[in-house]
Parts: C-alpha cells; structure tokens; sequence
C-alpha cells in the first residue's frame, strides 16, 4: 500500500542520543537561563525601586521612586554622549541581566564549535554514506504511524547549522553591543536563544514534523521579537501580522504533510526523497504528489516571504535590527528555501510546479526589487531587498539548480546580514534615525561601518569577482539555459539585478555621500563600539570572498558547495535530468557573465551618482510621477488592497455571525421556542413564582414523573 | 477496603462536603482547608489510579461491582465502576483540576464559601462518577447529579445576567438529558440488563435503523453538553456569567463528558449508527471550527472570547472522534485533555485579571504586560498551548484530528485546518489588546503582578503542556488498549454494513438480470 523507500536508501547512523543535540540543545538551555536572568533582573529593579501601590505605602514609596529617578540621571549624564543606546526607552542599568549576552554568546559559540565538528566528522565519510543520525524517542504513535525525533545531520543541514551558528555567534555579539541600556536586554537574548534553538531544530530535524516544530518556532520568536518593544503598539501589531501570514502558510504545510503520511507511511525526510523516484509514473509525479509539493511550497510561501504572502516581512523590520539581520535576512527566511531542497525529488518531478515556482519567484524579485527603489526608510530598502533576493532563490530552485540556491542562500546571509547590521549601526549612530533623507555624509563620522557596508553593498549589487556576483550570475545561467518560460524568467530576473545595483547604490550614497542633511547640533553622530563593527568586519571579509564556495566552471575551480551537497541534489537532479538536460558551451557562459557584470557596474554608477547629489532626484520624482511613487513605495499597494478586499470582509464575516447569525438566528430561535413554551403554559405561572430553585425542583419533578412514567408502562 | 478504589476516588470529596456543611458557617478557613486537603487528596488517588491503569489491555480495571437494586420487570441494576482507556485522561484531568480550581476560589469566592465548597465537592463526586461508571443508570444519576452544582454555582455567585444563563443552560442540559433518558429505558428494556460493557457488546447488533435512533436520541444530549454547533448558544452566556471556578470547571471538565458520551456510548455501543452519521458530525465539527473561531473573533469580552473559542476547539475533538481513524480517535482524546489544559488555564487567568480590575472589556486594557511581566509570561504559554503551537500540547491533538480526518474526508480536513489561522487571529489578536500596546490608564498602572499562590496553581498545568506536547506517547500508551478494540469493532460493524450493501445489490435485479430475463 505504502511506496517502501528500499532500506538501504534512509541513513542509519549511531542512534542514541549524543553530541548532536547538544547542537540546539545549547542555545536552549542559554534561553532558559536568559529568561531566569530577566526576572531575576526586574526583581532587582523592583527592589531599588518599589512601584506605588495603589492604596496605602504610596507616599513612602514616591519618595523611594523620586530618589531613584534622580540617581538614575546623575547616571545618565556621567556616561558621556547623551542617548546612547536609547531606543525610544529611558536608559536602563542592566544589573544582573548583564551576565545573559555572555550566556547567549558562549553558548552560541558552542553551537558553532559542535557545527564544525560535525562538517569535519561528515567529511571524513565516504561520498556517499555522509549522514549521522541521533535518535531520542518516539514523538507520537498513532496506530501504523510513528513519528520519531531524531537529528539528521548530512551535507545541507551542516551547512544550514554552519551558517545559523556562525552568523548567529557574529550577531549575537553585535546584540550585545546594539542592546545595551534596553529595559529587556536579558528577556532579548532569551528569545534570541530561544530563536537558535528553533532555527537549529528545522534545519537538523529528521522528520517533517520535527522540522515543523522549528518551522513554528522560528514564527514564534520572530512574533516576539518583532513585537519586542511591544510598548509603541505598532511592533506588536507586525509581530501578530507575520505570524497570521505565516500561519496562512503553515496551514498549506499541514495538508502538505498530510498527503505525504498517505503516499508514504512515513514523514522521515531522507524516507520521502528515497521513496519519490519509486512513486513516479513514467519519471512524472502523480497528481496526488503535485498537490503536496504545491501545498509545500504554499508554506515556503509564507516563511520565505514570497507572493502572495510576502507583505509580513517589511513589516517585520519593526523589530530591533539584530533580529532583522539574523531572522529576517539571514536565516528563518531561507527555511523554505531549504524545504525544497531537502525534499528536491519531489519538487523535481513536476515541471509544471517547477514553472508555478519559477513565475511566483521572479514576479516576488521584480516586485519587491521596484519597491526597494523608492524607499526612504533605510531597512525598508533593505527589507524589500531581501524579499527580492529570496525571489532569486525561489528562481533559481524553479530551475533545478538546487546548489546555486543554496549557494545563493549562504552568500545572502553574509552580505544582508551584514548591510543588517551596518544599517543598524548607522541608526545607533544617528539616534534612530532610519529616514536616509535625514542622512548624508556619513563616512568620515563612521568609518568602520561605513568601509563594511561598501562591501556589503558590492557584494548584493553583484559587482564582478564578489560573492554575490558569483551566487547570483549562477541562478540565472541556470535560468537561461532551461529556455521556454524560463527565457522570459531570466529577463525578469536581469531585470531585477540592474534594480538591484540601483537601489543599493542609491541607499549607499544617500546614507554615506553628499552633504549632512541633520541638525548637527541634535544628533552627535558617532561610530559603534568595538563589539559591533568586528562582525561587522568579519562579515565583510565573507561578503567579498564568499564567492570561492561556488567559482563558475569557465574558472576551472572545482564548485566546492555544489560537490559538497552532491549527495542531497543528486536525487533531485537525476530525475531533472530524464526529462532532458540544458548543457551550455563556455562562450556562453562567459557572455552571461558578462552581461551581468555589465548590468551590475552600469546600475550601480547610475545609482551611486543621480543620489549623491542628495534628495533632489528624489524629491522631483515623488513630485513629477506622483502616482508611479505612490504606487512603488507602497509595494505595488498589495498590502493595501489585502486589508480592503481580505481583512476588512474577514471582520465583516465575523460581526455578522456573531450577532446576526448567532445572537438573531440560533439564539433567537432557541429564545422563541422557550417563550412559545411558556405561553402554552401560561396557566402554570403560579407555580413558576421567579425563584430558580422553584424552576430546578420542578425541572427535576418533571424528569422523576417521565422516568416512572417510562418504568411503569414497560 | 483497598485504600487505592475507585469507590474511594468517588466519594471522598462528597465526604469532604459532608465535613464542610458540618462546620460552621462563619469558619471559612477551616471550610477552605477542608476543601483544599480533600481536593488534593482526591487528585492525589486519581492520578495514582491512572498511573497504575494498564494501557495494553482493553479491559476495564480496578473495577468493583456489586448489586443495587432491581427496576420493576426483575431487571438488576449495578454498582459498577471500571476504569478504561477511553476515560482514564478524562479521571486524571478531573483529579488534577479539582485542587486547580480550588486554590482560584481564594480570589474570587468571598461571600457563602461554605455553600460552594459542598457545591464544588459535590461536582467532583459527579464528574469522577460519570467517568468511571460502568452501568447505564448509575451513569444517569451521576450524569444528572453533575448538574444541580453547577446550576447553582452559576445561580447563585454568578454575574448581573445569571438568572437568564442558569435557566438558558439548565433547559437545554435538561432537555437532553430527557431525550437520553428514554433512549437508556429502551436499552434496558430490550436487553434485561443496565452493564455497559454488556450493552456494549450486545447493542452493536441491532438493525441498522434501530441503532439510528438510540444514536441520535445519545447524540443529542452529548451534542448539547459538548456543545456542537447549533446547540452552542447556551455556553458563552454561561461562562460570561459564571465566576472563575465556575468557568474552569465547565470548560475543563464538563463539557468533557459531552464528547466523553458521544466516544463511550454513539460511537462505542452504536458503531453502525456511528458510521452512518459520521459525516453529518464530522461536518458540525469541522463547521463548529470555523463558525466558533469567527464567532470568537467579534467579541470584545475576553471570557466570551474564550468561551466562543470553546466551541472552535470542541469542534476538532468531534471531527477527530467521528472520523474514526487510529490518528483521529487518539487525536480526538488528547484534544478533550488539552482543550481542558489550555483553556481551564485561560480562564484562570482571566478570573486572575477580573479580580484586579472588574471589567473584562479588553478595550480596558492593553500594556498590562510591562506592569505583569509574569502574568504576561503565563497567558502567552496558555495562548500558545491554545493556537496548537508545536512542542505544546495542542498541536500534537490538533494534528492527528487533521491528519485522521484527511483520510476520511479531505474537503473537511482543508476546511478544518483554516482553523489553525483563524485560532491564531482572535487569540493574538486578544493577547495584543490585552498585554500589548501602551500602558495609558491609570488602573492599569498600579496591577500587581501574580502572588505565589496563583503562579503555584497554574505551574502543574504548565508543565503538562510541556510534557504532553513532547512526550504524548506517555499518555498515548494509556488509551491504546481501549481504542485498539474500538477500532476492530467498527471495522467489523463496516464489514457488517459492506456485506449488506452488497447482498440488497444482488437481491435487487439488476439491468443484466432484467436483459436475461427478457431474452429468455
């Protein structure tokens, strides 16, 4: 009944639980240590300074408060520079809660010391016996079905855990720094943490329910951590937005996994891709496959941002920038990027959803791309930026060619977390100020940040030899080969990559170029202390060489992350391949590479030099194209039309259940019939004197008479 | 006598309210501590019973049976009580609510204590008794014996509107019960015997249009405690208007015996009857999802939002029971329990809030949580439990109802599962009103975060959700037996019904037999 993946094909590796589940068991334990240290924290807090009760002991406790209030100032001023730290909130001595950062940070490192020596442990393996296994015990057994946790550690998940903790250790330091004076500094490195854990149980999960666990939980945390500084109302409120979207999705996956329990038996991954080859029909899935891959990617939709549900992630920027660059760029946006490549024989056996995929892609790149253009708020174009290259991702997955997006993916989370973090920098340098139209001139005040951010910046707008040249000119070769559809997808797609340059330019030199536009005698601004721009620098170094993971073949460097996730794709793309394979000559290649390297270098002049001059481009078109500027900073007025046309009948729907459906129809009916029987009894009214015991008694006399009533005449 | 029975288990709160109505009516403490020690003692007893309960068997254990009395036309009714996997989560759940409840009563219960808790005792005995019953008219006295305490709990400590909820309420509960009480006085007229095992094993061979009748007239009582859409009506006036035990009891454990019945009676004593009807249920719970999460989502009272959610949640445990799959029937099971969890939890810290500040308006609130960070750290877990996050307790429930309702019908498993994105909006969006957002009015300002006795009444439950959603096999185990032999008898009554189904095909002539015919 069950398509049986032979034996052999799931990985059998040690089973008892060891050192791999230390892997997201660290960063938990580090969340649950964070989490007692912030309580510990505002116990402290409360102790210096009682609030006033209510009642009585006020008076005695405003004076406490009073005396604080002052100390607390004298304080202030000794630090030197004014509003350092300051996000909106009154500076806040972290107390104990300073020990959660050292927490967050050891046990990240941790992580990231056991990610390698997993990667080295895997490489010492054979080709094709690179897989370790631990696992713990049976989640749940429902009859035929048993779903087990276990860690699966094989090629793409060590470099899933690589980048996670690697970037993961680089941010959380940066935190350290970029959080300090927060009134949650600790409560953030527990969610932080507590987001690792997730993100590292998604990508080390054997089964598809053990990666929904992570798979929520990263939605969890970014719920919480968008919404972090709850007090201002509209974080919370993108916070609930992004994990309502994502849910639209999750509930797709569900079903997805659904189909698979019944074709499969099973939800192990490394069962499922081994199993798709014997499921096909004539080297094609079958229509009950088509639907789960689709449903599949309905939940890539959402996680990964990509139409139509993309309109959470800009939203999302609400949330501190570390979190933006680690969650929101680097990693949990990239998770179902990763689901279609655990799973890519089964995406690989359907053309048509390949097509659905490559079209949903390149119109979230093109879309999403065209908004970055107009944005004035510095994590906005970056936020839509990420949407975009998430869009190449999507693109390059369409294509087959599931190294170049993995490739694309690890690149990405390099240089976005980095233009992340350097962007953050720039706000905690110009006291949260995000409007780049109020910049200017940033270099010679922040050199470091500013040095780190031109490579970021090189390295999304694909200028030659950076890594981001190489992941993306990749997706698209891969792209034009396919020919057909694909062709017109590779248009978008250039297309997309001169918008790229553009925006990223244009953000470059309105932030750094040009003249101060802010009041120099408000705003001191200066550059971040050492613990934030040394990740920013390390980011830099891998921004500008990443590249030499993957070297285009006419470089006659071996691709070292395609050989790497060899045994993963293989699946995938030998089924591609039945269907026949798009070889291209090195001539073309170069010209490709050529192409885009000119695209690139053209776009980003372009950029570089019509902002320099300051605000005036700007500021002439918002004038001159009024409706084309409305129209483009407000995303394509996507959100816009799904509050009209979705949300506001959602809330329409439900008022009209709940009175007119409910309270009218049903409760009016049950009401009418009640009344009905009290007319008919009206003559009974003495009985019914208005007390409720009076009414139990006779309801319970009423019950007594029918039973013997029943009893007697049987 | 064995001091680990179930007759122990029973009627020790009843003798702990024995021992409160004798005590004087101005010692409310020692009224308390009675209350409390023999809660504690009750959920002590009941959750060792459950933990001695052995899972791989079928059969009913620790039971006790003697004669009671005989009904006119000679047929013996039993004192019989049994524990089995379908009721052993429903005893534990019980047990461990009943001292839960208690220590909330602290906050809220100040004027006749000594009345409510005989009331509360009485209700323990009640729910405990309709649980572990084994006979057809004890099951019927303790069914109706649940009833008057929480009339009058409602009645008489309830809010301004109580008169209207009690009667709402005690009509309906009534008006099933009656409609069962015929059905029951059918059973044991035709088969001589009150013994549901018996019964159980018996009734499963009635005509298929016999077993209908018993089934709708079962179906219809359990419909209105649990309660299925359309019956739903009376359920979020009675929580709006009862006090914060009240609410935890009735959401925890009352509506409980609803599906309980619907598992133990519909489904296990009338399997055909189960399987004809299965859609037309299936399709009110998957409708109930829906139709309670967006009922849910237009109130502005945040105990009527939880209690409309009721009606959401309830809706998966019917789905799940009525599909009648491996994944659907231990789904449906562990759904009853963490609906029990998760929204007994809710209203505890409802009840918590209310008694601060007296309004459950939620536009009366919002930023509690920079005054109540431990409060606001509670409420997200029950939430979270709630919306079925995994690594919780909900999900685990949520996903096999799904998954086994995929298998029988795959329309309603999509429409259900929308239920997980709207579960997800009036729940954030409440926790938003509530907690979020900036701290403006001055009542709220000067809240007081949780005192040690609320935090310690809630911690239990707390860590069973962490436990159910990362161990539920622990709890799984128990019901195996039970549902093991459930699922053979509807897989023989299936066969039953297939080789009817066949053998009216052959008696009926067909258009071959009638071409021969004509040919000859």
């Amino acid at each position: 009944m069950f398509i049986q993946a032979p034996l052999a094909a799931i990985p059998q590796g040690s089973t008892a639980f060891d050192w791999l589940w230390w892997i997201p068991l660290l960063p938990l334990a580090a969340s649950a240590v964070c989490g007692i240290l912030h309580f510990l924290t505002l116990r402290q807090r409360e102790a210096q300074n009682p609030r006033p009760k209510a009642a009585h002991g006020a008076h005695a406790d405003h004076g406490a408060a009073h005396g604080h209030a002052e100390h607390a100032h004298a304080e202030h001023a000794a630090h030197g520079h004014d509003d350092h730290g300051d996000h909106g909130h009154a500076k806040v001595p972290a107390g104990i809660g300073a020990l959660a950062p050292i927490v967050a940070v050891l046990s990240m490192a941790g992580a990231l010391f056991l990610s390698i020596k997993g990667f080295l442990e895997l490489r010492g393996l054979d080709e094709g016996a690179r897989v370790l296994r631990s696992s713990a015990w049976d989640w749940i057994n429902a009859g035929s079905l048993s779903i087990d946790v276990s860690m699966h550690l094989d090629p793409l998940s060590s470099v899933m855990t690589l980048v996670v903790t690697g970037i993961g250790s680089l941010i959380f330091l940066y935190a350290s720094g970029y959080m300090k004076g927060d009134a949650g500094y600790a409560k953030f490195f527990a969610y932080l943490s507590l987001f690792a854990f997730s993100m590292l149980m998604l990508v080390l999960s054997s089964s598809m329910l053990g990666l929904f666990v992570g798979w929520e939980g990263v939605g969890l945390c970014s719920y919480l951590l968008i919404g972090f500084w709850y007090e201002k109302g509209w974080p919370a409120d993108a916070g609930q937005k992004a994990f309502v979207m994502n849910r639209i999705g999750d509930a797709c996956f569900l079903i997805g996994t659904f189909i698979l329990v019944k074709v499969f038996g099973s939800l192990d991954m490394a069962a499922i891709a081994a199993g798709v080859p014997g499921a096909l029909v004539d080297g094609l899935a079958t229509p009950e496959l088509f639907a789960a891959g689709l449903l599949l990617f309905g939940g890539a939709c959402g996680k990964s941002a990509q139409l139509p549900l993309f309109t959470w992630l800009p939203d999302a920027m609400a949330g501190p920038t570390p979190v933006s660059a680690l969650i929101h760029a680097a990693t949990m946006v990239t998770a179902g990027v990763y689901l279609v490549v655990r799973l890519n024989p089964l995406f690989a056996a359907s053309p048509q959803l390949l097509a659905i995929i490559g079209v949903v892609a390149a119109l979230t790149a093109f879309i999403a791309g065209s908004t970055a253009l107009v944005q004035r708020d510095i994590k906005k174009v970056l936020a839509y930026s990420t949407v975009s290259q998430l869009g190449y991702m999507f693109l390059g997955l369409a294509s087959g060619a599931w190294a170049a997006a993995i490739f694309h993916l690890v690149t990405h989370a390099f240089f976005k977390a980095l233009l992340f973090l350097g962007a953050g920098s720039v706000i905690h340098g110009m006291h949260e100020e995000q409007d780049m139209h109020k910049m200017g001139g940033l270099k010679k005040h922040m050199p470091a940040t500013f040095m780190t951010f031109m490579c970021g910046a090189a390295a999304l707008s694909g200028l030659p030899l950076m890594s981001g040249f190489f992941s993306k000119d990749e997706i698209l070769a891969h792209t034009f080969a396919h020919g057909g559809l694909y062709s017109a997808l590779w248009i978008v797609g250039i297309i997309t990559a001169a918008m790229t340059a553009y925006y990223t330019w244009r953000m470059v030199a309105l932030t750094f170029f040009g003249e101060e536009r802010f009041d120099k005698n408000k705003v001191h601004v200066h550059e971040s202390p050492a613990v934030m721009t040394l990740p920013l620098w390390i980011l830099a170094v891998l921004s500008v060489l990443g590249g030499v993971l993957g070297l285009p073949i006419v470089f006659h460097a071996p691709h070292l992350l395609a050989d790497w996730l060899q045994p993963v794709t293989k699946s995938g793309t030998a089924i591609l391949a039945a269907h026949g394979t798009h070889e291209m000559s090195h001539a073309l290649e170069w010209t490709l590479l050529g192409v885009g390297a000119l695209v690139a270098l053209v776009f980003a002049h372009r950029g570089f030099h019509i902002h320099k001059r300051g605000v005036a481009f700007d500021q002439g078109f918002e004038k001159n194209r009024k409706w084309t500027a409305a129209f483009l900073t407000d995303a394509w007025t996507i959100d816009t039309k799904y509050t009209r046309l979705i949300v506001g009948p959602i809330k329409l729907f439900a008022f009209i259940i709940a009175v007119v459906v409910d309270q009218f129809a049903i409760d009016g009916l049950v009401n009418g019939v009640a009344a009905l029987a009290r007319d008919l009894g009206g003559r009974w009214r003495r009985l019914n004197d208005g007390h409720i015991a009076t009414y139990g008694l006779w309801m319970g006399a009423f019950t007594a008479v029918i039973a013997l009533l029943f009893l007697w005449k049987s | 006598m064995n001091f680990l029975s179930l007759t122990v288990l029973i009627f020790l709160p009843l003798v702990g309210a024995l021992l409160v109505a004798a005590t004087p009516s101005k010692a409310v403490g020692l009224q308390r501590g009675i209350t409390l020690l023999t809660m504690f003692a009750t959920g002590v007893i009941g959750i060792m019973l459950c933990l001695d309960f052995n899972g791989a068997s079928a059969a009913a254990q620790h039971v006790e049976q003697r004669p009671w009395f005989t009904l006119p036309g000679g047929i013996p009714v039993a004192y019989k009580l049994g524990l089995d996997g379908l009721s052993v989560l429903m005893v534990a759940l019980t047990a461990l609510l009943g001292p839960i409840v208690m220590l909330s009563t602290w906050g809220h219960i100040h004027e006749r204590v000594k009345e409510f808790m005989v009331w509360l005792l009485v209700m323990q005995t009640g729910m405990l008794g309709v649980f572990l019953s084994l006979d057809l008219v004890l099951f019927y006295t303790f069914w109706e014996v649940s009833l008057v305490p929480l009339y009058f709990i409602l009645g008489i400590w309830g809010g301004s509107n109580r008169l209207y909820a009690t009667i709402k309420f005690f009509l309906y509960t009534v008006f099933g019960s009656l409609v069962m009480l015929i059905a029951v006085i059918w059973l044991m007229y035709r088969f001589g015997t009150t013994d549901i095992v018996q019964l159980t094993n018996v009734a499963a061979n009635l005509p298929g249009d016999v077993q209908l009748w018993l089934f709708a007239a079962f179906a219809l009582a359990f419909s209105i405690k649990v309660p299925l859409m359309p019956f739903h009506t009376w359920l979020a006036d009675a929580h709006t208007e009862a006090p914060t035990s009240g609410s935890v009891i009735l959401a925890g454990v009352l509506l409980k015996m609803g599906t309980y019945g619907l598992l133990r009676f519909c489904i296990a004593m009338f399997p055909a009857a189960a399987i004809e009807a299965a859609p037309l249920m299936m399709a009110l719970g998957a409708i109930g999802i829906v139709y309670g999460a967006f009922l849910a989502m237009a109130q502005t009272d945040i105990k009527r939002l939880v209690a409309c959610s009721s009606v959401s949640h309830l809706g998966y445990v019917v789905l799940g029971l009525f599909a009648m799959t491996a994944a659907g029937l231990r789904g449906g099971l562990l759904q009853m329990v963490n609906h029990g969890l998760s929204t007994g939890m809710l209203f505890l810290l409802i009840g918590m809030i209310y008694e601060r500040r007296h309004t459950r308006a939620l536009d009366q609130y919002g930023g509690i949580a920079s005054v109540m960070p431990v409060y606001a750290l509670f409420f997200v877990i029950a939430v979270l439990s709630s919306v079925g996050l995994p690594g919780l307790n909900g999900f685990v429930g949520e996903y096999l109802v799904l998954l086994g309702t995929y298998e029988r019908a795959p329309i309603l498993a999509a429409i259900a599962v929308t239920g997980v994105i709207f579960g997800a909006v009036y729940l954030l969006m409440a926790t938003r009103k509530l907690l979020f957002g900036p701290l403006v009015l001055q009542a709220n300002k000067t809240l007081t975060d949780l005192r040690a006795r609320e935090v310690v009444l809630m911690l239990p439950i707390v860590v069973l959700m962490v436990w159910m959603g990362v161990a539920p096999n622990t709890f799984l185990a128990r019901t195996e037996g039970s549902l093991v032999d459930l699922t053979q008898r509807l897989d023989r009554a299936r066969a039953v019904r297939t080789a009817e189904l066949i053998r009216e095909n052959e008696t009926r002539p067909t258009v071959a037999d009638a071409e021969e015919s004509q040919n000859r």
